[in-house]
C-alpha cells in the first residue's frame, strides 16, 4: 500500500490542483480572468432574498370551463331540437334530463371523437370529460385527464404571466420553476421588498369594463364593491371589453389633478367595441373593475374612439406603476396563493456568512491541534490531508456551481470534525500492527490495508443518509447533504491517496529509524 | 494524554446495568413525548416565523409581546433570540393568503412600539406545506434505518443488523426525547440532525463491528463476550479521537455559528455522546444476547 506508480502520482497531483483552482476563483472578485470560472453559489439564507412558493387554484376555473360545457350543451340541443330538461351545473356537475329515446342520440354524439362538447386526447387515449346515466338523468364531469388538461394549461400560463411579472420589477437572476402538478417555485435573491412582488402575484388582474345598471337590482346586474370603501354597486353583468383586449398600460401623470392614473391601450377589437359602448352610453357611469373590485366608475362624457383611455382611482404613483405591469402582463387564469415563504434580509445573510466563517476557522484549529497533538508528525500529515480535503470540497462545490448554503456551511465544518475520522482509523491500525511487526513498512503496509473495510464501512453509512436527506431534505437542509456527501467523497481521496503518499515518503525515508519514533 | 485509558476494560460486565438505564431512558423519553409532545416549529406546524430586530435598543420584550397580543393572531410565542436586540416571533395564523399580512405586522408593530423593526427573517408555511415536509422529515429518518439496516445486513449478519438498529433506535429516541423535554424546536434542519446522528453512530458502531468479525474468524475458542471486549478496546482510542474531534467541530458552531444553527448543533452533540455509547453498550450487548459466534460468520463464506 505504500508504494505508488509515477502516472498514479500525477494524476493524484494533478486532481488536486485541477480542483484548487476551481476553488481559488471564488476569492477572486474579478473573475473575468477565469475563462473557466466557476463559482459556488450563495443560497438565499446567506445572500438573503425571498423563496416562494405558490399553487394555482384551478377549482374557479373548472367551474368556469363547466359553465362554458353548459352553454354549449344548450347549443347543441336547441340546434337539433333535442328536448331537455333540467341542465343544472352543481358540485361539479353538469346534470340534465333527455327523453329516452334521446339519450342514444346524445351518447353517439359526445363519445365522437370530433365532437366539439367532449374533447378526446389522443395521448392519453381517453375523454376530457365523462358521463354516467340514472334513469333518464344523465351527469357529465371533468374525467382524470381533463382535470389534468386544465391544471396543466393553468399552471403553464400561470408560469408565463408570473414571469412576465417578475421580469418586469426587474430582480437579479429570479429562478421561476414549475414544482410538481399546480405549483410554481420562485427565488428571488438579494430582493429587498418581496411584499411588492407578493402584492403582484396576489392578484389575478381580471379587469373588465362594464356598465353601471340603471335598475335598481335584476337579472343582468350584480352588487360589487369598491376596493377602498365598502360602498357598492349595481353592475351590468355584460362585459364590454375585458383585459385581454389591451395591449399596453402605463402610469402617468394627469395634467390637471396631478393625480397619479394608468393610461391603457386597446388593440383593434377592444377599441371598436370600447368605442361602441361609449358612444351609445355616453352620460352614464363606466365601472372599471379588477378583480372583483371596482377600481373606479367614471361618467362618460364623451365617445371614445382612439382605442385609449386612462384609469383614473385613489393611485400613489408606485400603485398605479404596478397596476399598469399586472395589466401588460395579462390575467391569471387561475388564482395564485402562497403557500410557503421564507425570507431572509441581506444583513442576516451576511451576519450567518460571518459567524459561519468564523466558526469553521476555529472549528479547523481545533481539530489541527488536537491531531498534532495526539500524532505529532502523522498528525501534521493528517492535517495536511484535511486541507486539502477542504480545497477539494470548495472546488467540486465550485466545478458543480452547487448552492451552499448556512446548514450547508455547518456541513463543511461537521466534515472537517470527521473526515480525520479515516486518518485515525488508519493511524490507529497502523500502532496496533506495529506491536506484530517488525518493519515500519510492514506495519504501515497493513495498517492501511486493514482498516480499508473499517473506512469504507464507516464513511458509506454516512453518505447514505447524506443521499436520502439530498432526496428528502428541502431547501437550506439540501445544502447540507451536499456538503457532507461530497465531503465524504473528498475524505476518501485524501486520505487514501494524498495522506497515503506523504505517509509512505514519511516511512520509506524512516525506514531504518526504530518504530517507536514514527508514531 | 488526556484520554490515556488502559486497553482492558471489561465492557461486558457493565452490559446488564447500562442496558437498563439504556431501557429507562428510552422509556422516559416515550413517555414525555406521549405526554409533553413536540414543540414543532413553523416547518412542521405551520404559520409564521419573524426573526427581528427594533432599531431603537431600548424595546422590551414584553413590549412586543402587548403589540402581538393586540393584533390577535392567535397563538403568540416571542423570545429573545441570538443578540441583545434580535427577537424571534412564532405566530399561529389560521389564514394567510393576505399578502400584506407582514407588511401590515411591521406597520403595527413599529406604531406601538415606537421604533422602525427589521425582520431579518421570515418564514410562512401554510398547513398543506407543513404537513408534507412533516410527512417527508419522517419519511426521510424511517428510510435511512431503513437503508442502515438492509446494509449492516448485507455486510454482516442478522445479529449484527439488529445490533445496529436496536442501537440507533435508541440514539434517535433519546435525543428526541431530550429536544420534546426541554422544549426546544423541533424543525427542519433538527430532522437533518438526527439523520447525521443516524449516519454517525451507525459509523462508529460498525468501525466495533468490523473488529468483532475480523477476530471471531481469528479466533475460534474465544467466548463472545470476550471478543466484543477486546474489540471495543482495540477499537477504543479511534472511537474517542473521533468523538473529540467531531465535537470540537460541533462545540464551535454551537457556540460561534450563529442562532440559527444552535438547535442543529445541539442535537448534533447530543447525538455523538448518544452515538458513541451506543455503539459500544447497546449494539455489541446484543451480539452477546444473539450468541454470534464463529459460525455466525463463517457460514455466509461457505
Amino acid at each position: 500500500m505504500l508504494y505508488f506508480s509515477k502516472i498514479k502520482l500525477l494524476t493524484i497531483y494533478l486532481i488536486i490542483i485541477f480542483l484548487s483552482f476551481f476553488a481559488s476563483t471564488n476569492f477572486y472578485s474579478d473573475k473575468e480572468i477565469f475563462f473557466l470560472s466557476k463559482n459556488i453559489n450563495l443560497g438565499l439564507d446567506l445572500q438573503g432574498g425571498s423563496y416562494l412558493l405558490l399553487e394555482v387554484d384551478a377549482k374557479p376555473l373548472v367551474n368556469q370551463r363547466l359553465q362554458q360545457k353548459v352553454i354549449k350543451l344548450r347549443n347543441y340541443f336547441e340546434k337539433n331540437n333535442i328536448k331537455y330538461k333540467k341542465l343544472i351545473l352543481k358540485d361539479k356537475k353538469i346534470n340534465f334530463i333527455l327523453n329516452y329515446n334521446n339519450i342514444k342520440e346524445f351518447e353517439e354524439y359526445f363519445l365522437n371523437k370530433d365532437n366539439d362538447i367532449n374533447y378526446y386526447y389522443n395521448n392519453y387515449r381517453s375523454y376530457e370529460m365523462k358521463y354516467s346515466i340514472k334513469n333518464n338523468d344523465i351527469f357529465i364531469e371533468y374525467s382524470k385527464f381533463g382535470l389534468i388538461e386544465i391544471n396543466n394549461s393553468a399552471v403553464s400560463r400561470s408560469l408565463e404571466i408570473v414571469r412576465k411579472r417578475i421580469d418586469e420589477v426587474g430582480t437579479k437572476e429570479p429562478t421561476i420553476i414549475r414544482s410538481g402538478n399546480d405549483r410554481i417555485l420562485i427565488e428571488l435573491p438579494g430582493l429587498d421588498d418581496p411584499d411588492r412582488i407578493k402584492k403582484l402575484l396576489g392578484k389575478t388582474a381580471n379587469l373588465t369594463f362594464r356598465l353601471v345598471s340603471d335598475e335598481d337590482s335584476g337579472f343582468g346586474s350584480e352588487l360589487i364593491s369598491f376596493e377602498d370603501s365598502d360602498e357598492k354597486l349595481n353592475i351590468n353583468k355584460r362585459i364590454i371589453v375585458s383585459g385581454d383586449n389591451l395591449i399596453n398600460a402605463k402610469p402617468s401623470l394627469d395634467n390637471q389633478t396631478n393625480q397619479a392614473t394608468v393610461s391603457f391601450t386597446f388593440d383593434r377589437v377592444g377599441a371598436k367595441k370600447f368605442g361602441r359602448a361609449t358612444t351609445d352610453n355616453v352620460g352614464k357611469q363606466l365601472a372599471i373593475i379588477l378583480d372583483g373590485k371596482i377600481i373606479s366608475a367614471p361618467q362618460i362624457r364623451e365617445p371614445i374612439l382612439g382605442g385609449n383611455g386612462q384609469i383614473t382611482g385613489n393611485f400613489t404613483f408606485q400603485s398605479a406603476t404596478d397596476l399598469a405591469l399586472l395589466l401588460r402582463s395579462g390575467a391569471l387564469p387561475a388564482p395564485l396563493n402562497i403557500i410557503e415563504e421564507r425570507t431572509v434580509g441581506p444583513d442576516l445573510g451576511e451576519d450567518s456568512i460571518k459567524s459561519g466563517a468564523f466558526s469553521l476557522l476555529i472549528g479547523f484549529l481545533l481539530v489541527i491541534a488536537y491531531m498534532i497533538y495526539k500524532y505529532r508528525l502523522l498528525g501534521v500529515i493528517a492535517d495536511l490531508a484535511l486541507i486539502v480535503n477542504l480545497i477539494l470540497l470548495v472546488g467540486i462545490l465550485s466545478v458543480l456551481e452547487a448552492t451552499l448554503t448556512l446548514p450547508g456551511i455547518a456541513g463543511i465544518i461537521l466534515t472537517v470534525g470527521m473526515a480525520v475520522d479515516a486518518n485515525v482509523l488508519i493511524f490507529e491500525r497502523i500502532k496496533e500492527e506495529k506491536r506484530n511487526e517488525n518493519s515500519n513498512i510492514h506495519a504501515f503496509d497493513m495498517g492501511y490495508k486493514k482498516a480499508q473495510s473499517a473506512v469504507l464501512d464507516a464513511n458509506i453509512t454516512t453518505l447514505i443518509s447524506a443521499i436520502i436527506l439530498f432526496f428528502l431534505g428541502s431547501g437550506p437542509v439540501k445544502g447540507f447533504a451536499v456538503t457532507i456527501g461530497i465531503g465524504i467523497v473528498t475524505t476518501l481521496f485524501s486520505a487514501y491517496f494524498f495522506a497515503r503518499h506523504l505517509t509512505s515518503y514519511y516511512v520509506l525515508k524512516n525506514k531504518n529509524k526504530d518504530k517507536d519514533i514514527l508514531i | 494524554m488526556i484520554l490515556k485509558i488502559s486497553k482492558d476494560i471489561k465492557f461486558s460486565n457493565y452490559y446488564k446495568k447500562l442496558n437498563l438505564l439504556s431501557l429507562s431512558l428510552i422509556i422516559l423519553s416515550i413517555l414525555v413525548l406521549l405526554f409533553k409532545g413536540l414543540n414543532l416549529g413553523v416547518d412542521f406546524k405551520g404559520g409564521t416565523l419573524i426573526e427581528m430586530r427594533p432599531e431603537s435598543s431600548q424595546v422590551g420584550i414584553s413590549e412586543i409581546r402587548q403589540s402581538f397580543i393586540k393584533m390577535n393572531l392567535g397563538d403568540i410565542n416571542v423570545k429573545k433570540f441570538g443578540k441583545e436586540n434580535d427577537y424571534l416571533v412564532k405566530i399561529e395564523v389560521k389564514k394567510s393568503t393576505d399578502e400584506n399580512f407582514i407588511l401590515s405586522i411591521n406597520k403595527k408593530l413599529s406604531s406601538d412600539i415606537g421604533s422602525q423593526v427589521n425582520f431579518r427573517r421570515v418564514e410562512n408555511v401554510g398547513p398543506k406545506v407543513s404537513n408534507e415536509l412533516l410527512k417527508s422529515g419522517l419519511l426521510a429518518i424511517c428510510l435511512s434505518l431503513a437503508a442502515m439496516l438492509f446494509y449492516i445486513w448485507i455486510r454482516f449478519e442478522w445479529q449484527f443488523s439488529i445490533g445496529a438498529i436496536v442501537a440507533l433506535l435508541h440514539d434517535v429516541t433519546i435525543t428526541v426525547g431530550i429536544f420534546s423535554f426541554l422544549s426546544y424546536e423541533i424543525n427542519l434542519s433538527i430532522v437533518a440532525a438526527i439523520l447525521t446522528i443516524v449516519g454517525y453512530s451507525m459509523n462508529d458502531t460498525v468501525v466495533i463491528f468490523d473488529r468483532v468479525r475480523e477476530n471471531l474468524k481469528k479466533y475460534s475458542k474465544i467466548s463472545i463476550s470476550d471478543i466484543s471486549n477486546q474489540s471495543t478496546n482495540e477499537t477504543l482510542s479511534r472511537t474517542l479521537i473521533t468523538s473529540v474531534t467531531t465535537l470540537l467541530a460541533l462545540f464551535s458552531i454551537y457556540i460561534f455559528g450563529g442562532a440559527i444553527l444552535k438547535g442543529f448543533s445541539f442535537a448534533m452533540i447530543i447525538g455523538v455522546f448518544v452515538g458513541t455509547y451506543s455503539s459500544i453498550f447497546v449494539a455489541m450487548p446484543i451480539l452477546n444476547y444473539t450468541k454470534v459466534s464463529q459460525k455466525t460468520i463463517l457460514k455466509k463464506e461457505d
